[in-house]
């Protein structure tokens, strides 16, 4: 190894890597703070201050964030939330996901007179403000009986979600050789057995970037939630907001950080274990692929 | 007719999505339209009364502050986040150690929910336990950091965490924008005894004009949606100081039983997307054609 020399050049790369590392404190900051104050006590919070270590961890936050917390008016912690959330999101990442698949085999290689313009007007399902539908949704939902159900969340994320599915499926699939469907209509294969043997083993990476991408945007989603559910089947970021604006007795901080931990960790975890896949389903809509 | 079945499969897997999409997509925007030239209160009746609730919307004070409080977001949003996402990727692009660590560390905050960001950053910006107390035990006595409660402060704590949460995404899309710009361009320039700001400043960022746009159009559908970072950071508050027009939606719509008032603000809100969204289309598919 050479020496350190005090060249232009280097006095460059350490104020570079000086700004990315500054950076990736700020970034990694609020994560710090969340989990720390999440073990420490109410005393320890008030007594120091964001950044101090905590002297004497303990789990009483993180116990009553997911069993005790009161969200309003019961006091049952997170954990009944969290598994509405669940229940809402696997049926609904995987109806949205197998609808978007199929809708954008047709949109890329079935194309008929007008699809090209049911594409658009689909599209433009992925940039309406929600504010603009919620009204009438909500009426919808009511007639169907589903008002303030978990199954009612469950259709009102297939269907707004379906607009993403198939943008994503519908940009894969443009990039298979038409050639080959072409090929397999000779030897006499129709529309799902082309779909089943050509498409759906070329699909594993689409599938796993559309996957994430519903799961997070549905694991994460509040307005829907806060607008359609009722007692008792609301999501987890509602229960958190709830959890977060109840003072009954004193607020207590290290709770609230337990508790935005909990609903933070599985789209957290997803990102780590998948993270490439994520970025790519955020700029898959972005970038021109 | 099995043969009728079989030539038309393509526009039967179709058609569900299709009816749905014409039903709650567009039949509700048509809905939402009607319902805000009507005078429905709790329940939506259907006497119209024309273009009253968006004149009744454009009186109201709060909706000022609304709109208002969208411009400065927008603005610091998407200016902050793009200087600071270009910023970064172009850090990033000098053949860094641990790249893709530092990558993870940006971005990690977009697969987190509004709702979690914004209970973090109440909790951070808590004036007396918050940065304001972390100052004061670090030696700056008498530093004061209160924005989360003050009238006039209160929006520009959204943009710091919305910055926060998004800027890595920005970050990300420069990256792969930069990745793209052909090499040899640069050596050229290189040769040519271009200095790195006037390579970057000339060639690169030039080349970069379609990840600004894709880039700006993603903020502002962020901006304009966001609606559950305000209602968990500052719950629109102090008092209605920092409301955004989602969250003037939701209150009128939901809370105060107004919902003509609230569809029209949601028209609303459906025209500024439009009015950013069709230029922004227009110019791609202008450049699909070029191709």
């Amino acid at each position: 190894m050479t020496s350190f020399k005090f060249t232009k050049y280097n006095i460059g790369r350490a104020f570079i890597y000086l700004i990315l590392l500054f950076f990736a404190f700020i970034y990694l900051a609020p994560l710090y703070v969340m989990f720390t104050t999440s073990l420490k006590d109410i005393e320890e919070i008030r007594s120091g201050n964001l950044m101090a270590l905590p002297i004497d961890p303990t789990f009483y936050a993180w116990k009553k964030a997911w069993s005790s917390a009161c969200t309003g008016s019961d006091c049952n912690g997170l954990a009944p939330y969290f598994w509405n959330s669940v229940r809402i999101v696997f049926p609904a990442v995987i109806i949205s996901t197998i609808v978007g698949a199929f809708n954008g085999y047709v949109l890329a290689k079935w194309k008929f007179k007008g699809s090209e313009f049911l594409f658009g007007a689909l599209l433009f399902g992925c940039f309406i403000p929600f504010q603009v539908i919620l009204l009438p949704m909500a009426k919808l939902l009511g007639m169907l009986g589903l008002a303030n159900t978990v199954t009612g969340l469950v259709l009102v994320h297939v269907i707004y979600g379906v607009a993403f599915t198939t943008l994503f499926f519908r940009n894969y699939y443009v990039g298979i050789p038409t050639e080959l469907v072409r090929a397999a209509k000779l030897d006499g294969a129709g529309f799902f057995a082309i779909f089943r043997h050509i498409f759906i083993p070329l699909s594993a990476p689409i599938f796993v970037v559309t996957i994430i991408w519903q799961f997070t945007q549905i694991w994460n989603d509040f307005l829907f939630g806060v607008v359609y559910s009722g007692s008792g089947t609301q999501p987890i970021t509602v229960a958190l907001n709830n959890l977060v604006n109840t003072s009954v007795g004193g607020k207590e901080y290290n709770v609230d950080m337990a508790a935005a931990i909990i609903a933070a960790l599985p789209t957290l975890a997803v990102y780590v274990i998948a993270g490439k896949y994520f970025v790519r389903g955020l700029t898959a809509g972005a970038v021109k692929g | 007719m099995l043969n009728f079945l079989e030539k038309n499969l393509p526009k039967i897997v179709l058609a569900p999505t299709t009816i749905v999409m014409v039903i709650c997509m567009y039949g509700f925007i048509v809905w939402t339209g009607l319902l805000s030239l009507t005078k429905s209160r709790m329940m939506p009746q259907w006497d119209f009364v024309g273009l009253d609730q968006y004149r009744r919307l454009f009186a109201n004070p709060r909706w000022d502050v609304a709109v208002d409080n969208l411009f400065i977001f927008l603005i610091l949003f998407i200016v902050i986040a793009l200087v600071l996402g270009l910023l970064l990727a172009i850090f990033l692009d000098q053949k860094i150690r641990a790249e893709g660590a530092i990558r993870t560390i940006y971005l990690y905050p977009m697969a987190i929910s509004f709702i979690v960001t914004g209970t973090a950053w109440k909790w951070i910006l808590n004036p007396g336990l918050g940065i304001e107390k972390l100052m004061n035990d670090w030696g700056f006595v008498g530093f004061e950091f209160r924005w989360l409660v003050e009238q006039d402060m209160a929006i520009y704590t959204i943009v710091i965490a919305a910055v926060w949460q998004s800027s890595g995404f920005v970050m990300a899309l420069f990256l792969a924008g930069l990745r793209g710009v052909d090499e040899n361009l640069t050596k050229a320039a290189k040769i040519d005894g271009a200095s790195t700001f006037r390579l970057y400043w000339h060639i690169v960022l030039p080349l970069m004009r379609p990840v600004f746009f894709s880039a700006i159009v993603i903020l502002t559908h962020i901006a304009i949606k966001s609606f559950d970072l305000v209602q968990a950071l500052t719950g629109g508050g102090p008092g209605y100081a920092s409301d955004l027009p989602a969250n003037f939606m939701y209150t009128f719509t939901f809370n105060r039983a107004q919902i003509g008032l609230g569809a029209s603000s949601a028209m609303i809100m459906l025209f500024g997307v439009l009015a950013i969204l069709i230029p922004y289309l227009y110019s791609e598919l202008r450049e699909k054609n070029h191709d």
